[in-house]
C-alpha cells in the first residue's frame, strides 16, 4: 500500500531524484570510524547537527511553558524545571546541549582546519562554517538571558557594554540590542525574539546552504 | 502515450511546467567515489547506522549529563544587587578575560573589543582565502597551522584563567552561586515540611506583637531603614519569623556584635543593654506558629 501511495505521490511531484539527490551517494572509506576508528573525527560535523535537532526540539517544548516577560519569566523557567513532568530533563538537555553543540561545532572546525578540507574548491562553505559559528554564539548570548536570573542580567549587562564600546556605532548597537537605555522589559522579549525566530531563521538557511555544498561538491579526499 | 510522442509506455513522463515538451536528457547520475582507495558505502542506510552509533555514544554521555547535573537556576534578576559577581557562560570566558588586561582595556578597549578577535576570527573566516597553497597536510603548512595552535593554546589559557579568578573570588568572598544555595534551600525547605521555596514568593508571616515598644526602638535605630518599614525585609533579610530560625541569645548577639563583616552594623554604642534585650526578647518571639 505505501508503495502505491509512493507511486501516486511521484508521477504527480515526481519525488524519486530528489530523494536520489539527497540519500542516494556513496561514502568513502577514509571517513568511515568501521573501516578507520580514527576516522571518528569526520563525524563531528553529523554531530553537530544531530544536537542542533535536539536543541530545536528541547527547545520548542520549553516554549509551551516560558513566558518573555520580566515578572513571569523566571518563575515559568522555575515552574517547567520543578513542577512539570519531566521539565528538568528538557531544560537540562536544552541548557547542556547549547554547551555540546559548541563543542561538537568546535570539534569539527578544528577538523576541517587540519585537514585542509576547506581548500579549492571549498572556501564557501567553510565561510558559511563559520557564519554557523557566530549564529551558534549568537543563540548562547541571547538564550543565557531568557532565565531573567542574576547570573543571566549581570552576564547580558557586561555583554552590552562591551557592544558599546565598539568605536562610533557602540552606543547605537548596544540602544538596538537592549531596545533602550537599560537591560529591562524591551531587552527580554527582544532576545526572545531573536533566540527564536530570528537567529534559527538564518541557522537553518545557512545549514540548508552548508549541506548543499557539501553534497554537491562531495566530502574532501583522503589526505 | 496519446499524440503520437512515441510508445514507450512503460517510461516515466517527465514534462516541463504544464506544457507537453519532454524534460530533455536523464538527471547525472550522483557522484561515486570511485576515484578513492578503498570500500565506499553507501550513505543511507548502510553509513548513516554507523554514525548513528557514534551519536549514541554521544546521546547516552548527554542525558547521563543531564539526569546527573539539573540547569542551574539562581535568583530572580535583580539589578539593585551590587555584589554579584557576573560571569558569562564559558564559551565567552576567553574574550571576557581579554579585556582585562592593560592594553585592552580602558583607553585601549576598542584593540580588546575589535582589534584582536576581529584579526582572530577575521582570519579564521577567510583563512581558504590566505592559506591558498595546494598542500592539505597540517605539518606541511606550518605557518596556518602554528598560528591556529598558538591561538588555541591562549584561548583555553584565557578561559582557565577567568575560572581560575571567579572561583578564587568566590572563595575570598565566601559566596556561593546563587544556583547552588537556591538548591539547598530548596531541599531544606521542602524536608522541614514548608513545600517547595520559589525565592521572592515566601509567604510573609505576619508580626507578632506589632504594639510592642520594642518596635518603636527598632524604628527609632533605624533598623527599618534595611529590613523595611514592616520588617518585611529590603536591603537587608525580612525579620517577620525569625524567632525560627535564630534564638534570644543570638540575636543579642547580632545586635550588640554585628554580622556579615559590618553589612549589619553593631548597636552597641546606639542603643543601651537594656534596649538591646528588649528588642531581642520581641523579636525571638516572632515566630511562624505565633503568627497564625
Amino acid at each position: 500500500m505505501f508503495k502505491s501511495m509512493y507511486n501516486w505521490i511521484d508521477e504527480r511531484l515526481d519525488v524519486t531524484p530528489m530523494w536520489r539527490d539527497i540519500a542516494d551517494h556513496e561514502v568513502p572509506e577514509h571517513v568511515n570510524p568501521a573501516h578507520h576508528f580514527s576516522a571518528f573525527v569526520y563525524c563531528f560535523g553529523g554531530l553537530t547537527f544531530f544536537i542542533t535537532v535536539i536543541q530545536i526540539l528541547s527547545g520548542m517544548f520549553l516554549t509551551m511553558y516560558y513566558v518573555p516577560d520580566i515578572i513571569n519569566a523566571y518563575y515559568s523557567v522555575d515552574y517547567l524545571q520543578h513542577q512539570v513532568a519531566f521539565g528538568v530533563i528538557v531544560r537540562g538537555m536544552h541548557h547542556w546541549g547549547a554547551s555540546l553543540v559548541i563543542v561538537m561545532m568546535f570539534l569539527h572546525t578544528l577538523r576541517v582546519f587540519f585537514t585542509g578540507s576547506y581548500k579549492a574548491p571549498r572556501e564557501m562553505n567553510w565561510v558559511v562554517g563559520m557564519l554557523i559559528f557566530f549564529v551558534m554564539l549568537g543563540l548562547g548570548f541571547t538564550g543565557y538571558l531568557l532565565p531573567w536570573d542574576n547570573k543571566a542580567y549581570f552576564a547580558t549587562k557586561v555583554g552590552m557594554e562591551i557592544a558599546g564600546s565598539v568605536p562610533w556605532i557602540g552606543s547605537y548597537i548596544k540602544e538596538l540590542l537592549a531596545g533602550g537605555t537599560i537591560v529591562g522589559a524591551q531587552t527580554l522579549t527582544r532576545f526572545f525574539a531573536i533566540h527564536v525566530f530570528f537567529l534559527p531563521g538564518v541557522l537553518l538557511t545557512l545549514l540548508a546552504a552548508h549541506f548543499f555544498m557539501i553534497r554537491k561538491q562531495g566530502i574532501s579526499g583522503p589526505l | 502515450m496519446a499524440h503520437g510522442h512515441g510508445n514507450r509506455s512503460n517510461e516515466k513522463v517527465v514534462y516541463v511546467g504544464d506544457s507537453r515538451i519532454r524534460k530533455p536528457g536523464p538527471r547525472p547520475a550522483p557522484p561515486d567515489y570511485t576515484a578513492f582507495p578503498g570500500k565506499s558505502e553507501a550513505f543511507i542506510p548502510n553509513f548513516l547506522l554507523k554514525e548513528w552509533m557514534a551519536g549514541v555514544v554521544v546521546l547516552v554521555g548527554f542525558l547521563v549529563l543531564t539526569i546527573a547535573e539539573p540547569a542551574p537556576l539562581g535568583y530572580p534578576a535583580d539589578p539593585l544587587n551590587g555584589s554579584f559577581i557576573p560571569m558569562p557562560d564559558w564559551y565567552f570566558l576567553f574574550i571576557y578575560q581579554l579585556l582585562k588586561y592593560p592594553y585592552t582595556s580602558e583607553d585601549f578597549i576598542v584593540l580588546g573589543t575589535i582589534g584582536i578577535p576581529g584579526i582572530a576570527f577575521g582570519a579564521l573566516l577567510l583563512v581558504p582565502f590566505l592559506d591558498t597553497g595546494k598542500e592539505r597536510r597540517f605539518y606541511r603548512r606550518p605557518i596556518t597551522s602554528s598560528l591556529m595552535i598558538v591561538s588555541l593554546i591562549a584561548s583555553v589559557y584565557l578561559t582557565w584563567v577567568s575560572w581560575h579568578h571567579y572561583t578564587e573570588e568566590l572563595e575570598k568572598s565566601g559566596v556561593v552561586p546563587e544556583h547552588i544555595e537556591r538548591e539547598e534551600k530548596n531541599k531544606e525547605s521542602i524536608e522541614s515540611g514548608k513545600g517547595r521555596w520559589i525565592p521572592g514568593k515566601e509567604k510573609t508571616v505576619a508580626l507578632v506583637k506589632p504594639d510592642d515598644p520594642a518596635f518603636e526602638i527598632m524604628k527609632k535605630a533605624q533598623c527599618i531603614a534595611c529590613h523595611g518599614g514592616e520588617l518585611e525585609g529590603g536591603g537587608a533579610p525580612s525579620l517577620r519569623g525569625i524567632g525560627d530560625t535564630l534564638s534570644k541569645d543570638e540575636l543579642v548577639d547580632t545586635i550588640t556584635n554585628g554580622r556579615a563583616n559590618g553589612a549589619m552594623p553593631s548597636f552597641k554604642g546606639t542603643l543601651s543593654e537594656a534596649e538591646i534585650d528588649q528588642v531581642a526578647t520581641w523579636l525571638s518571639e516572632q515566630k511562624a506558629e505565633a503568627a497564625e
